[in-house]
């Protein structure tokens, strides 16, 4: 079973390694210009809870970055599916649903601490230095591995790569935006805040803040990210079944 | 071995497949003829547990598609309609994860890939980019990589489609001699000489169901041994004669070709339509 599981991430890990320095340097220009825009020509107007914007901005940018890189496998599998019909091979193959989910979601958070590393890299180049000890790395990956068994149950069940699209704007987008990434959601009307405190990036955005900071993780938001996480693995095992006609 | 014991495919309401019996022994070089719409894409990809089966069941090798997948997946390789390999990899990354796929040692990997890109006439090439390839490449390298892990059944999902006539030839070598070292080859395909000039036996299908099963010499018998094709105002009318001296007698003028009988014949006594569209 690891055996398959790897064939499938190698290939990924082989197809990144081609586009890498497109993929790195598109990686690099949205918190490039979040960094620009928001921290360093507002940032010193903005101070929450006495720290810098940059500090701030820094850690959500970090957990949106752990969420749209790895949901960002869908995209590929789609691809793979719908253009390249490369999704029947794997199908054709004697593996388990285990070993395919597995090995795209081990691609999937792979690209995503790869945009992690980029944006840490351009955070020094801001002069922004947070602990990067194993309670930060913690919390990126379990919600990186949450979002990547996302794409692969919801790229398993889409019809074309349009409906994809529609996912990401209307999923992935608002959940970039409210999860606790640009602002502290505390600012926001109590209603609205439940709501988004449901949400797994409110969660990854605290808890990545908090660590980045110095300051104890909250255990419950790491309890849930990793419970979540399991759930929506064991559902993307379900749907590559589905995706059989 | 293949056994597809009254396999049935419904979409919805349609039925793709209405009930299809058949064995394929070791071995054996099989086609399965029909016009687009028949049902042979769907029969194949049942059988290589890329669709599910409304009704009925499938055995390759001893082993059931739907019950034992995993055991009945290592029987056979399969070369799909579409080129399905990754562009953006080399023939041998494209070869090396599909030996990956099936459990092959690294040491294995190597050797077999290395011995079919001779047997494919492609040595030389493992490090090329697979979008840097023609057509007729491509498609070998997709037969390359469903014999590398040596399975007993090889499914050839329309594998000449869109290739010109002197590749396509070459293809049709290439099937042979796997067939020649003892592999069982299930072909589909809608040109007619592919399934006369390589098949051991022929299966017409139509609207999902099979209509007749022989050699391609049998099945050409039942229409006749000679046709005469008659151009006329209303479009061309075929006649067909046992014997080449009663088709000479029946040809009187220009408007007559006079030759032999084909299995695009005897599919047209059977259904009343062409199977090449």
């Amino acid at each position: 079973m690891i055996n398959e599981c790897l064939a499938i991430y190698r290939r990924e890990m082989l197809i990144l390694k081609r586009r890498l320095i497109r993929q790195m340097a598109g990686q690099a220009v949205s918190p490039l210009l979040y960094l620009v825009t928001f921290g360093y020509a507002m940032g010193d107007k903005i101070r929450f809870d006495g720290i810098s914007y940059l500090d701030f901005l820094l850690p959500g940018l970090v957990a949106m970055s752990s969420m749209t890189r790895s949901f960002a496998i869908a995209t590929d599998i789609n691809v793979a599916r719908f253009y390249w019909h490369i999704f029947d091979e794997f199908q054709a193959a004697p593996i388990s649903n285990v070993s395919y989910v597995a090995g795209e979601v081990l691609a999937g958070m792979t690209r995503a601490l790869m945009g992690i590393i980029i944006i840490l890299g351009l955070g020094l180049l801001f002069g922004v230095h947070l602990a990067y000890g194993p309670m930060f790395w913690l919390p990126i990956l379990l919600n990186s591995f949450l979002f990547a068994s996302l794409a692969v149950a919801l790229a398993m069940l889409v019809k074309n790569h349009a409906d994809q699209s529609l996912l990401v704007n209307f999923v992935i987008t608002p959940m970039a935006f409210l999860g606790g990434t640009f602002f502290p959601i505390a600012r926001l009307p109590g209603w609205l805040q439940s709501i988004l405190k449901l949400l797994p990036l409110t969660h990854a955005s605290k808890a990545i803040r908090q660590a980045a900071l110095g300051k104890p993780v909250n255990l419950h938001s790491l309890a849930l990210l990793a419970a979540l996480g399991a759930v929506i693995f064991l559902i993307a095992l379900g749907c590559v079944n589905r995706a059989r006609d | 071995m293949i056994e597809i014991k009254d396999l049935q495919k419904n979409f919805g309401d349609t039925k793709a497949l209405k009930g299809v019996n058949l064995t394929v022994p070791d071995g054996e070089l099989f086609a399965y003829l029909g016009p687009n719409g028949a049902g042979k894409s769907t029969t194949i990809r049942i059988l290589t547990g890329l669709t599910k089966i409304s009704k009925g069941r499938a055995r390759l090798g001893g082993y059931d598609i739907e019950k034992e997948p995993r055991a009945a997946k290592r029987q056979f390789g399969v070369v799909h309609q579409h080129v399905n390999l990754d562009p953006e990899l080399t023939v041998f990354e494209n070869l090396d994860i599909h030996g990956q796929l099936f459990g092959m040692s690294k040491a294995a990997r190597r050797a077999r890939i290395k011995e079919l890109l001779d047997y494919i006439e492609l040595t030389g090439r493992a490090a090329t980019l697979i979008k840097q390839l023609s057509g007729g490449l491509k498609r070998r390298v997709t037969i390359a990589r469903a014999l590398l892990h040596e399975p007993g059944i090889i499914f050839l999902d329309e594998p000449t489609v869109g290739l010109d006539a002197a590749i396509r030839r070459r293809i049709w070598a290439l099937i042979k001699k796997i067939q020649l070292r003892g592999t069982t080859v299930f072909l589909t395909t809608h040109y007619i000489e592919e399934a006369e000039f390589l098949a051991d036996r022929v299966a017409f299908l139509d609207k999902g169901r099979i209509i007749a099963l022989d050699t391609p010499a049998n099945l050409m018998a039942m229409a006749g041994a000679w046709a005469i094709d008659q151009f006329k105002d209303s479009g061309m009318q075929t006649h067909y004669f046992k014997d080449r001296k009663q088709a000479a007698a029946f040809q009187t003028d220009d408007s007559f070709t006079l030759r032999r009988v084909n299995l695009e014949d005897a599919f047209l006594s059977l259904t009343g339509k062409k199977v090449q569209p």
